[in-house]
Formats: structure tokens, sequence, C-alpha cells
């Protein structure tokens, strides 16, 4: 082959790579330059200060955003703990089976649909409770973090330098005090950076809320009543009939990927302090 | 003839089903440098890792003989215990990136939850940089974090948070081997100085490093101990040819 058909090939080769990158983004670029131009129009100060209200009232989505707030936080709340000390187990007791069965369990619930999991919260607690409410909602999210937090979790802990947890615990640094006051402490940045991943992963879910927070029209604090969220409203309002609701539905979109952009931000932004 | 404090008997020690150690028998006296010397994967730091019990949470190893520290046996010591009586000083300088100089040398007490009031915190503070000869380069930055040293600061660093414990011995495994020359000095000075208030059992791969610290030398050669005596006997008259194949540059 001749160095010129080489380069030529050569030259072939990337642009078959830039094209199929841009490929990979255009979507993106497409649905934050449609939603922007939906959504824009939509946003006013109704959106963010008044509640649902009927046709012809206009309404805004408060109601929502609050319950997006709340029932991701408690969601937050109830799985970094589990994910925290499933993660350090997996982690401590690594070359142990249990530890390796754990890890596998945990990303095969990554994988159930998040429908399933909305379904079986509902057997679990709306069921047995006889009520719709925010709190089994914030279960079904948690179930659906705690894979990513997990694995996260493991990934943080497996790069804190060994030599860290050997002078620790040649100071006769006990298990316990080993973790609340080397390792944790050390791992914190890259745990909550999982964590504020995984938040705005499930601020965008709508599927396991159907059967649990439910929605609500109403302004609504209390855990145990049903909750809207963001998700719930866009799907209720886009399947209405109503041109008014589908405005606050591109408003309501753009309010959520906005949280979901925040919160990524956020993240890189601990990565790259933790880093320096 | 001065006392001993660590003595080691008939000790064999094995990763799995590969023996590392055998047979080896020390005595180590009290407040002298022993430097245990020898080829790269020699057993050295396995040797030196079992001395505090450190080889139980990095591999699961097996070990068979008795090592009696002030003649009590270690192995029915709790190993918490035992850490805190004999230290530890890593390869490359380890203080803990999350805490300050301050932090770093009272990490013992810390992670040991013996609670100190400020009186003493301070006192056990300034006497450890002190011994390091610390203590003036950083008195003014105690609250900043220990990682801003330089390499040789921060190993001098991990030298004052393990002698905060007042332990009997101090391991240290090549404690220079990521240091410069001029750090590497300061060091070697440190640890002649320190051998005043502990027991210090070096290991090092360095013979030249071997012959200007060591009051006395074990030579280890494939998980043998074959030759103990004081370090002017061994560069001078070594009785193995061993030994005296490594100090002349032969091998290792």
């Amino acid at each position: 082959m001749s160095i010129k058909t080489r380069k030529k090939k050569d030259k072939i080769f990337t642009l078959l790579v830039m094209f199929l990158s841009i490929l990979t983004i255009l979507p993106l670029f497409l649905i934050l330059l449609y939603l922007i131009k939906a959504g824009f129009s939509a946003l006013n100060l109704d959106l963010i200060t008044k509640v649902s209200r009927p046709i012809g009232e206009r309404g805004g989505a408060l109601n929502s955003i609050i319950g997006t707030l709340i029932i991701s936080l408690l969601a937050t709340l109830i799985a970094t703990p589990i994910s925290v000390f499933t993660g350090l187990f997996i982690f401590e007791y690594r070359k142990k089976v249990v530890s390796k069965i754990l890890n596998i369990t945990v990303r095969l619930i990554s994988g159930i649909p998040s429908i399933i999991i909305g379904i079986v919260v509902y057997l679990w607690m709306v069921k047995p409770l006889g009520k719709y409410s925010a709190l089994s909602g914030s279960v079904a999210l948690a179930i659906m973090m705690i894979p990513n937090t997990v694995t996260s979790t493991v990934e943080t802990l497996e790069m804190i330098p060994i030599g860290l947890r050997e002078a620790s615990l040649a100071l006769g640094a006990s298990f316990a005090k080993n973790i609340t006051k080397v390792i944790l402490p050390l791992s914190i940045p890259g745990i909550l950076t999982g964590v504020l991943i995984g938040l705005g992963r499930i601020a965008g879910e709508t599927a396991p809320l159907l059967f649990t927070a439910f929605g609500n029209p109403f302004l609504n604090l209390n855990i145990m009543k049903p909750m809207d969220t963001l998700p719930l409203l866009i799907y209720n309002y886009a399947l209405s009939p109503f041109e008014e609701w589908h405005k606050i539905a591109w408003g309501a979109s753009l309010i959520l990927i906005f949280i979901v952009l925040i919160l990524n931000v956020l993240a890189k932004w601990i990565v790259s302090k933790w880093n320096r | 003839m001065e006392s001993i404090i660590l003595t080691i008997k008939y000790l064999n020690v094995y990763y799995d089903n590969h023996q590392i150690l055998f047979n080896v028998n020390l005595d180590v006296p009290e407040k002298k440098i022993t430097t245990i010397m020898g080829p790269s994967g020699c057993g050295k730091s396995t040797l030196l890792r079992t001395i505090n019990r450190m080889h139980e949470i990095t591999n699961m190893a097996r070990t068979e003989g008795e090592i009696l520290l002030k003649g009590k046996d270690i192995y029915t010591m709790h190993p918490e215990e035992l850490r805190s009586r004999i230290g530890m000083v890593f390869q490359s300088p380890n203080p803990f990136p999350h805490m300050s100089i301050y932090e770093n040398v009272i990490a013992g007490y810390t992670l040991k939850g013996i609670r100190l009031s400020k009186v003493d915190k301070d006192e056990i503070v300034e006497r450890s940089l002190r011994s390091v000869g610390l203590w003036e380069e950083v008195k003014n930055k105690l609250f900043k974090r220990g990682t801003f040293l330089s390499g040789g600061q921060q190993q001098r660093l991990c030298i004052a948070r393990a002698l905060a414990m007042r332990p009997d011995i101090i391991l240290l495994d090549e404690p220079t081997s990521s240091l410069d020359p001029a750090a590497t000095q300061k060091i070697e000075e440190l640890l002649m100085k320190l051998k005043d208030e502990v027991t210090i059992l070096l290991v090092t791969h360095n013979i030249a490093q071997a012959s200007r610290v060591s009051d006395y030398i074990a030579f280890l050669f494939l998980g043998e101990l074959v030759e103990f005596g004081p370090s002017t006997k061994i560069f001078t008259t070594p009785e193995n040819p061993k030994t005296e194949e490594f100090i002349s540059g032969k091998f290792g």
C-alpha cells in the first residue's frame, strides 16, 4: 500500500469517527433547541408561583416543582445510607463470596424496568397502607437510585490509596474507626458526586411514580399523601387535549432539564475540586 | 550486652501455600538500629509486617513460631494494642490528606478513640514534631494540610505520627526509597538520633544506607536469615559467603 492510499484511508477513518460523534450529540442539541423554543415562551411567573388549575384559570406547576424536590430528596435520604454501607461491605469483603453475590445483585436491580419497581412498591406500600403517598414514590425512586450510588461508592473506595488504609491500621485503628475517621472522610466527594448524578436521574422518572406518588393537582407537603412531580405533570398535561396545558408541560420540561443540568454540573465541579 | 526487646523464634510465614520465611530466629536489641537487609523479594517486608501483624490485613498469611515483645507473645495480644506499641513507617510518605499537620500527629489517638485534653494534644504534637526536627519548619502552619509538605517533610511527619503513640519499636519499611538524597540524609540522621528513645527496625535494600545507620544487621536471603550480627562485623568480616557477595554488590 502506497503512502498516499494509506493517508487517504486514514483521512476517511477520521472523518467517519467525527461524523458518528456528531451524530451522537445531534439529538441532544435538537431536543434542547426544541425544548427551549417551546418551553421558553411558557416560562413565566405563574409557572413557578401558582399550582395546577382547571383549564381557563391560568395555573402553574408550583405543586409539581415542590413535589419533585421533596420526593427526590427523600429518596436520596433513603438511598444514600443504604448504598454507602452496601458499597463499604462490597469493598471491605471483596474477596468473600457474599460480597460478589451482593455486587451482582445490585447490578441486577439496575436492570429492572422502572415501571416494575413502581408496581412492586405499589404492592409493598400502597396496597397495605390503602393510599398513594409521596413516601412510597420516594421508596420506588430510592430503589432505582441504589445501584448507581453503590457502584460509585465502590469505585471511590477503590481509588483510596492502600497506603492510607495501611497507615491508619498500623496506628492501631479499629475496623470502625478506620472507616469513620479515614475511609469515609476521604470518600465523601466521590460518594457525593454519585449521589448527585443519581439524584439527577431519578428527578426525571415518571413510571415508578404512577402507582406510588400518583400525582396531585393541589400543593401538598404531607409525605403520606399523594404528591405531584414535574414528570407526572408533563405526562398528564401532555396527554391532555388542551393547548394551555401543553404549554405548561413544555415549561415544566424546561425546568426539569434545568434542575438535572445543575445537579450534573455540581457533580462535575465537585470531582474537579476533589482531584485538585 | 544490651537487653533484647523483641525475640523472633522459629518463624515460618506462608501466603496461601507458598512459604515466604523459613525458620527465622532473631533477637532485636533495645534502643538500637537493627537493619534487615537483602535483595528484593527475600521476605524483608513480610518479616517486618509479621512483627506488627500488618500481614493479616493485606493477605491471609499463616505464621508458625513465636514473636515475643518484651517476653509477651504478640499473637496473644489484640492487634490494635500491638500496633500502637509497634509503630510503622511506610515506603512512600502517607500522611492523611484530609487532616492538618496537627491532626496527623495525633491521628493515632483519634483513630483509637482516645480523647485528649487540648494541653495534652499540644504537648504531644510539639514533642513529636521536635523529635523529628520538623517543629521549627511547621510550627506556624500546624493547621495546614500535611500533604502540602515536601516528600521528606511528609515522611518525617509520618515518623512523628508513629512516635506520638510512644511506641516501644518503630518499623520502617524502606522509608527513603521515594526520597531525594538530601531528604534521605536527613531521615538517616534522624534515625540515629531517635535510637536514644526508641528501638528501630529498618528494612532496606540499600547497602550503603545499612552501613551508615545500623548497629546490627540481619541479612535475609530467599526467606532465610543468613547472618545476624553487629554492623561492623557484618561489613568487615562476614561469616557467610552469601553475605559477602551481597555487600560487595555481586547480586541484589
